[in-house]
Order: C-alpha cells, then structure tokens, then sequence
C-alpha cells in the first residue's frame, strides 16, 4: 500500500518453477496467473443447481465445481429404495443424460472449466458430461476440467465404493487412457486427500496416503501400457486445508517436493510437467463448528491464507453455516470474497512463496516428508516392492481406515480433555444450542419432482436400444483389454440410467463390502 | 451392585458414508464400559432391527449427515416398535436446531450436537436407556 516495490520471489534457489517444485509450480505463481475460485455446489435438481452455478460464475467465481448426491455418487438412480430422503439433499440428483442438460443448460462447456466430483460411477458422469458436450457442438477435445475419480481414498476414507478395488482401477485406467488420447485439457483424476484428511487422519497421513495413491495410479496406468509422460502431466490432487496454519503450508510444499521426486526418480518421467504436483484446496469442512457459526469465518479465511501460501492451483472456501446444512447463497457468498479479499486485498499473491526460507516453516516442511516417506516405506514393504500393491493391501488389512480412525479419536479426546482448544465448544461458550438460523432447507418435492422426472425418461426412450447398448458394455467390461468409455457413452446417449449401467458393470465386477471397522 | 454392561447397536442406515462421527462414538461408549454392536456402512432399517432383537441390545444410536434424518430416523422408531423393541433411538449427526422438536415427538429418544464430548454422550446414552426401565 506504501508502494514499495516487490520483486517476484526472495531467497535463495532451488526457486519457485524449478525442480523439485517446492516453492510452487511456477517462477512467478500468482503474480502470473491467480488460482481458480472454485467453489463447490450442488443442491436439489439440476435446474436448482444450474441456478446456483450461474449465480457464482455473476459473483466473479472462475471455475464450477458440482456436488452430487448420496444416490449419484452411490452409482443408484434416485428411484432406488435405499435412495428415500437422500435425493438432491446434500448434491445434485443425475440419473440419466436428462439431468446433465438441465445441469449445464446455457452453460458453455467450451469456455468453463468444470471439476465434478465422483468416484465410483465417475466414468459414467464423464460420459454424460461428453455426450452433452457433443450435443451442443462442443468437441470434447475442448473440454477442462477435472473429475475425482480416485477409488483408492473411497475405500480408506469417504466410502462411495461400488465395485471391488481391481475392477475400479480398470474403470480408473480405462478413462486415463481415453482422456490421454482424445481430451488433452481433461484432468482424469483427482488423487484427493481431502476426505482421508475429514475422516480423521492428520497432516501428514493426509499427505502421504494422498501420495501413495496416486503412485498407485502412476504404476496401474504404467501396467496397463500407458508412457508415464503421456498422462502424469494431468494427473492433480486435491488437499484439505486445516487450522494448524504452518503444518499446513509446510504440507503443501513437501507434497510438490516429494511428487517430483518419487516421479523422476522412481517412476523414470522425463517431461517435468509429470513432475508438478498442481491442486486444489478445500478449507476444512470438519473444522467448521455449529457453535457459533459466524466465527467459522475467521477459521475458514485463515485456512484459505495457508493454501495460499502453500501455493494452490484452484480453491474452495467453507461456508461458515456448513455445520448444520448445506450452504445458503449468502453463506457460499460470504466465502467466495474471503478468497477475493485474500487475492486482492492482502498482497500475499505479489510474492512467490514468501514463506521460503523461513527456519520453522523449511522444517517443518522437511518434518512432514520425513513422516510421510516412513509411511511410504511401510506400503512399500507391505507390497513387495509396489506402492499400487502395497495400497491394494492397506485396505484388505484395514491399515487406512485404522490408522485414520486412531488419529482422529487422538484428537477429540485432546478436545474432550482440554488439551486442544476448539473455539466456541470447550472454551469460549456462549450456552449449548446455536439456535434457529437461516438454513438452506431441500424442499421434500425435489424427490417427488426427481422421480417423476427419472419415470418420465424410462417412458421416452428406446427400450431395445437401452437393453442393446447395456449389453455391449456388459461384454467390453469382460474383456479386460477393451476400454469401457465408448460403450459407456453409447448407453447414455441411449438414456440408461446411472443405476442401470452400474448393475451392467456389477454383474460382471461384482460389488465392495467392507469390514466394519470402528 | 453392578449393573449388567449397556449394549448398543450403532449403524449408519442408507448411502450416507459419513462415518467418522459413529466412530468415534462407538470408541467412547466402549472405553466407558459399554458393548458396541458396531454395524458400520450401508445397513438397512430392518437389518438394525434383526440385530437389536438378536443381540438383545439396550438401545440403538444413528448417524446422520446428509439432511435425510427428518425421513429416516422416525422409520427406524416405528420400525422398532413394530417389532415390539421399546428400544430407545440416539441420534447423531448434522441435525438443525429446528429439527429436534419434530424428532423427538417422532420418538427419537436422545439427539447429540455435533461437537458432544465422550462425557456427554455416555450420559446421553446411560440417560436414554435407564428412562426406558
């Protein structure tokens, strides 16, 4: 504000933009380019989201981000009996090709980056979103974005599994190996520590499972015939940001450090891009507190300012009302210009990592790729030489979700005993019950509507040709060798359902049970 | 003279996936003392039920996260007390303020905020079962 004039980066090298990426991916990061304000929604029908979705692109968002519901993101269409008072609650409803019309309707898919976030029946979404895009004369050659797509954290932490882990993996290559070849702007999996990070693990868990699986990924595509450099270079991750504010930057620079190491020197890429660990940031949903919501603020800007620091590509804020129910406009609203006033307001974004060289925060950064390389070392071990069967193995012996479940009660009897201060609910109080407040409520219609609707598609279609397009994808997904994605795209095209493909697919993959493990 | 241990049934009903919290309280309950029928994941309403006659349990605690427990959690009640299990419904989870009124006259016995402390959701739980004898 004084106007003295900043230089791009300080400090001694290696810089930002150079190998092993720690400073940031790029030698002048913000300075050249500002991260994406990505804010996530998703809510009732796809007209009710479509709504909301242009209402955040008119408030200076730069990218969409969609959240499906339980039933969606379970690979069940919303008439399914286990899917009652689930549907459009805490996402978006999409059955069938239908519903992504309505979702994107005067949307253009060519011009907007969109991140879609599913796991288990995400090649199916993907084959909706590319068969709407090709209807509206979009190629999909065009199309940015990002889909989850990362099974591996589904089975260690946030649990929307359908098919066993080797089937899902398959499913996983299949659409590498398709977006490598036709979709060069696509991102065809982001490895997500976030969920690992909400289900109770701690920073440096977060930060090594997250990593682990996506060497996973890098070996299972490597097996399956792929170049490493032909898709490691659209591989992204996407990290939680906590309230611990140097652990978290410290975990944000070891995660570009140890990405790039692990993919020059273990898995021999030669491109550097295949080396960038680029991400997306969420604020800790778990953090936010229903005890004095409107203090969720201050928590949820003060993790913004880390990841910022920490040098994201792309972030989601928290809406201070997220504790008790999906955000109200005013809320998401709120968050969107606590990134804004970050971005433009506090001068952080002028400088490339201006917390390099700092003695606590290079330790700490240091600490946490120590830590991680041990729990590296572990699945190592635990897959005779294989990171991929290593993981595979974690899950079968219930390494992940363990050691998840022990950090996370580590934590809540610290804040029960009084050990660890969490504002507003052992210190701080102001009585027990945050009272009425102004809650986004998912009127009960929308299920009404939604199955009316998903009928409505059945009645329409073309019985024999949805029974014929079902039929080829039962038998390309018995054949191990055969990419799923065009059967796929021809069934949405023929109005299957969501529900519909998967059963296809379970027939032949079988469906994911887990142990019980408390 | 001792009492004979609280068992508890807890389980998820439906897709929701949200699991820490049920965790975590199956942890508390058991380090105070309690037997945890711990059903997890993916659990229907008439499962839990088998399980709660089977076993003999003392009560039933549920976790809910995705704004479907103004459907599910009064099914749970009237599906128990169908089967005659006089039973009482802990219910947990993301649960607005204005929604403990109409799940309590439902028949859901105790509702936990989030943020509970192990202290107070034994107490719930010893609370919940005593008042039902």
């Amino acid at each position: 504000m004084s106007g003295i004039p900043v230089d791009p980066v300080y400090g001694e090298g290696p810089n930002p933009g150079e190998y092993p990426f720690t400073r940031g991916i790029r030698p002048s990061m913000y300075r050249s380019r500002l991260w994406t304000m990505r804010m996530f929604a998703g809510f009732g029908t796809a007209s009710d989201t479509n709504a909301r979705f242009k209402e955040i692109l008119r408030n200076g968002g730069t990218g969409l981000s969609t959240a499906f519901d339980m039933p969606t993101l379970m690979g069940r269409d919303s008439d399914h009996e286990w899917a009652l008072g689930e549907v459009g609650r805490a996402g978006v409803a999409v059955d069938t090709l239908a519903d992504m019309r309505d979702l994107f309707a005067d949307i253009d898919l060519g011009h907007v980056s969109t991140s879609m976030t599913i796991n288990g029946p995400a090649h199916i979404i993907m084959a909706m979103y590319i068969a709407l895009a090709e209807e509206t004369s979009v190629e999909r050659s065009s199309l940015s974005g990002t889909i989850q797509n990362d099974i591996l954290k589904e089975y260690q932490a946030q649990k929307e599994y359908i098919f066993p882990p080797r089937p899902s993996m398959r499913l996983i290559t299949d659409l590498i190996r398709f977006t490598a070849t036709e979709m060069p702007r696509w991102h065809p999996v982001s490895v997500s520590g976030y969920h690992i990070r909400e289900a109770g693990s701690n920073a440096p868990q977060e930060l090594a499972f997250t990593l682990a699986n996506g060497f996973a990924y890098v070996e299972a595509a490597v097996a399956a015939g792929l170049d490493i450099d032909d898709f490691a270079p659209r591989l992204s991750f996407f990290f939680n940001s906590h309230s611990d504010f140097f652990e978290e930057i410290g975990k944000f620079r070891a995660a570009r450090r140890i990405w790039a190491r692990w993919m020059k020197e273990r898995y021999g890429a030669q491109d550097e891009r295949s080396m960038l660990c680029r991400f997306h940031t969420q604020t800790a949903g778990v953090s936010l507190t229903a005890q004095q919501p409107e203090i969720n603020v201050a928590r949820v800007a003060l993790q913004a300012l880390a990841a910022v620091l920490g040098g994201s590509q792309s972030l989601h804020t928290d809406s201070f009302d997220e504790a008790m129910a999906l955000p109200t406009e005013d809320a998401a609203r709120i968050a969107l210009r606590t990134q804004q006033i970050i971005a433009y307001e506090t001068g952080v974004a002028n400088v490339a990592d201006p917390l390099g060289g700092s003695a606590y925060v290079e330790w700490m950064t240091d600490e946490i790729e120590r830590r991680a390389e041990e729990i590296f070392a572990h699945l190592d071990q635990l897959g005779d030489g294989s990171i991929l069967e290593g993981v595979y193995a974690g899950i079968d012996n219930g390494y992940f979700v363990g050691a998840i479940a022990d950090s996370g009660y580590r934590f809540e009897r610290a804040v029960n005993a009084g050990r660890r201060i969490v504002v507003g609910v052992n210190q701080f109080t102001e009585g027990d019950h945050p009272g009425d407040r102004n809650l986004l409520r998912i009127d009960p219609q929308v299920e009404v509507d939604q199955l009316k609707r998903l009928a409505d598609v059945k009645k329409s279609r073309n019985e024999s040709a949805v029974a014929s397009a079902l039929a080829e994808l039962t038998v390309d997904a018995a054949e191990p060798t055969v990419n799923i994605m065009p059967a796929t795209i021809r069934a949405v095209q023929a109005l299957a359902t969501e529900g519909e493909i998967v059963a296809a697919l379970e027939a032949v993959f079988g469906t994911y049970v887990e142990t019980a493990v408390m | 003279m001792s009492q004979p241990p609280i068992r508890i049934v807890l389980a998820k009903i439906g897709f929701d996936g949200h699991d820490r919290g049920l965790r975590m309280v199956a942890r508390m309950l058991r380090d105070a003392g309690c037997e945890v029928i711990y059903l997890g994941l993916r659990q229907t309403t008439e499962n839990v039920v088998a399980v709660v006659e089977q076993e003999d349990a003392d009560a039933v605690g549920l976790s809910m996260h995705n704004a479907q427990h103004l459907t599910l959690a009064p099914r749970m009640v009237s599906a128990l007390r169908n089967a005659d299990l006089e039973v009482p419904v802990i219910l947990g989870g993301v649960i607005p303020d204005q929604d403990v009124a109409p799940l309590m006259e439902a028949g859901v016995a105790v509702i936990l905020g989030p943020g509970a402390s192990a202290e107070e959701v034994v107490s719930a739980v010893r609370g919940a079962v005593a008042s039902r004898s």
